[in-house]
């Protein structure tokens, strides 16, 4: 297993160089109850980039996101979001500093119509996308906002974690695997909306075990392995890590 | 006939204080987890509040249904910050236990000072005496009890199912931790929402004053029966136990009409019968 140079060192080719990355985290430990899932993650996100954390199952991807997002129970090191050390803040508060989560198993309320489901997380910061701009983007919600969160297919309910987001103004997304268990055709649609998303300059940390999807829109790779970011890479140099990754992913 | 429609207001009565008992404990169930037995207790603080308000500081009884839920629902909400955050993801045992405990305690409290005897507490000029409806006589004060409870009631319902806040509400019930990392301050939620369901228990409080006096322990006996309606309606559902509030009262006055001797056991007869039927309640969803 390489050291954590290794993981550092894949910071350097980036596009901003030299600006201070938005999201930067330092030796990230979790645990959840007794047992330790993340070991020390070590990355960062610079503003304006698709950053895609790849890895196997179970090895401390969604793990990582939560914890940025503050609900873990336990969490130590360091994560800094715009300077400011958020390890120890409350998730509400770090929603309000402009992240903004979807959730792996993307938590359309089953209580809530797809209106209230849209409007429930409040407006952090002005900016946000207007509900036009919305349907814009995902023409089939606005025709069934009356429905139940929990009626619509599951490529609509995706559309709906990820739209719901959109409105406060966060700047910064972690999209937990987003496009797990759908149909091709939503799939590219889900990667026109992230690559449109990228071109008005939202930053994205993305997790997927889809690295072929993750291949059309991260400028950036790291490898998440047993709770450690072990490796990596920038999307130029995809080609040239193809066995090491299909070593890491075991596909 | 006569005598069967007085059991019916007294049914429609009873049942306007299972329903806004029985909703304030879905509402703090939904999002607590705690099954709150110290409700009896808050019910009968109440009324004291209206009762000290009138003899201490000469308010009277309209005032006192504004500012006896809000000085209830303000003790709650300490209660909540104090005791019953801590009891968060813990089994429903501990929620149980606490409350119960604090209701013996309260109620203690008040015995200690006020016996067991009921204090009087009349009935505002403005609602004094009756109307004849051609059917039976209407004493004023029982039609606004009903009438009031059931805007009440609806209020709140309307409050939770079809407003953002409410919608903010509904979603943390279902998932406090998303709704949090959204930016919604859920802990304060949890607060003010122990402090309406205690508030409103208060309400039914003030407006029973009149008709079952003051009495410490006035709390004890409907909450058992406010149990059993809860159990029946199933927790999961606010328009559920404002229905079954109020349909159990109608049940229980039809049967001291017709069958004196089960009226205090009618509703737990049914509760056994929803129980071995459909063990979540009548609209209650799945734990």
């Amino acid at each position: 297993m390489a050291d954590l140079k290794t993981a550092d060192a894949a910071a350097k080719p980036t596009p901003a160089s030299g600006a201070a990355p938005v999201l930067a985290v330092q030796d990230l430990q979790a645990w959840y109850g007794e047992s330790h899932i993340l070991h020390g993650i070590n990355f960062n996100v610079n503003a304006g980039e698709v950053v895609t954390l790849l890895g196997r199952n179970g090895a401390g991807k969604t793990t990582t996101l939560k914890s940025v997002m503050g609900i873990i129970g336990k969490r130590t090191g360091s994560i800094r979001f715009d300077g400011q050390d958020i390890i120890r803040a409350s998730s509400d508060r770090i929603a309000r500093m402009g992240i903004a989560f979807c959730p792996e198993e993307r938590g359309i309320f089953a209580s809530l119509d797809v209106r209230e489901n849209l409007l429930l997380p409040p407006i952090v910061r002005p900016g946000g996308l207007s509900l036009d701009q919305i349907f814009d983007l995902f023409p089939n919600l606005k025709e069934r906002l009356n429905s139940q969160g929990t009626k619509l297919s599951g490529g609509e309910q995706q559309m709906l974690a990820i739209a719901r987001i959109l409105r406060t103004g966060a700047r910064f997304l972690m999209l937990d695997e987003p496009t797990e268990g759908l149909a091709p055709v939503i799939i590219q649609q889900i990667g026109h909306t992230i690559a449109r998303l990228k071109k008005e300059g939202f930053t994205i940390l993305l997790v997927e075990q889809n690295f072929r999807f993750a291949a059309t829109v991260a400028d950036r790779y790291y490898i998440v392995e047993h709770g450690k970011v072990i490796d990596g890479f920038a999307n130029a140099d995809l080609q040239a890590n193809m066995d090491k990754l299909h070593t890491y992913l075991g596909v | 006939m006569q005598a069967l429609y007085a059991q019916l207001l007294v049914g429609l009565i009873n049942g306007s204080f299972y329903a806004l008992l029985s909703l304030g404990l879905a509402v703090i169930f939904g999002m607590l987890n705690i099954i709150n037995f110290a409700h009896g207790a808050v019910y009968m603080m109440g009324a004291f509040v209206a009762y000290f308000l009138l003899n201490i500081a000469g308010i009277g009884y309209w005032p006192a249904l504004i500012i006896a839920p809000i000085v209830v629902g303000i003790f709650g909400m300490i209660l909540e910050r104090t005791m019953l955050q801590w009891l968060a993801g813990l089994d429903h045992l501990y929620g149980l236990l606490l409350t119960f405990g604090l209701a013996l305690i309260i109620q203690g409290v008040f015995q200690n000072y006020f016996g067991s005897s009921g204090l009087p507490y009349s009935i505002p000029d403005e609602l004094k005496g009756g109307m004849n409806l051609g059917f039976m006589y209407l004493p004023i004060y029982r039609g606004w009890v009903v009438i009031f409870s059931l805007i009440v009631c609806i209020g709140t319902w309307y409050l939770i199912e079809r407003t953002r806040l409410g919608a903010n509400l509904r979603a943390a019930t279902e998932n406090p931790t998303l709704v949090r990392a959204f930016g919604i301050n859920v802990p304060r939620m949890i607060t003010l929402t122990y402090g309406l369901g205690v508030g409103l228990a208060a309400l039914a409080g003030v407006l029973s004053a009149p008709i079952n006096q003051v009495r410490p322990l006035m709390g004890e006996n409907v909450i058992i029966v406010v149990f059993a309606v809860v159990v029946i309606g199933g927790m999961g559902s606010i328009m559920g136990s404002i229905i079954t509030g109020f349909a159990l009262g109608v049940i229980e006055g039809l049967t001291k009409y017709f069958y004196p001797e089960a009226s205090n056991t009618v509703v737990f007869v049914l509760m056994v019968l929803v129980l071995l039927v459909k063990p979540t309640g009548l609209t209650g969803r799945a734990a």
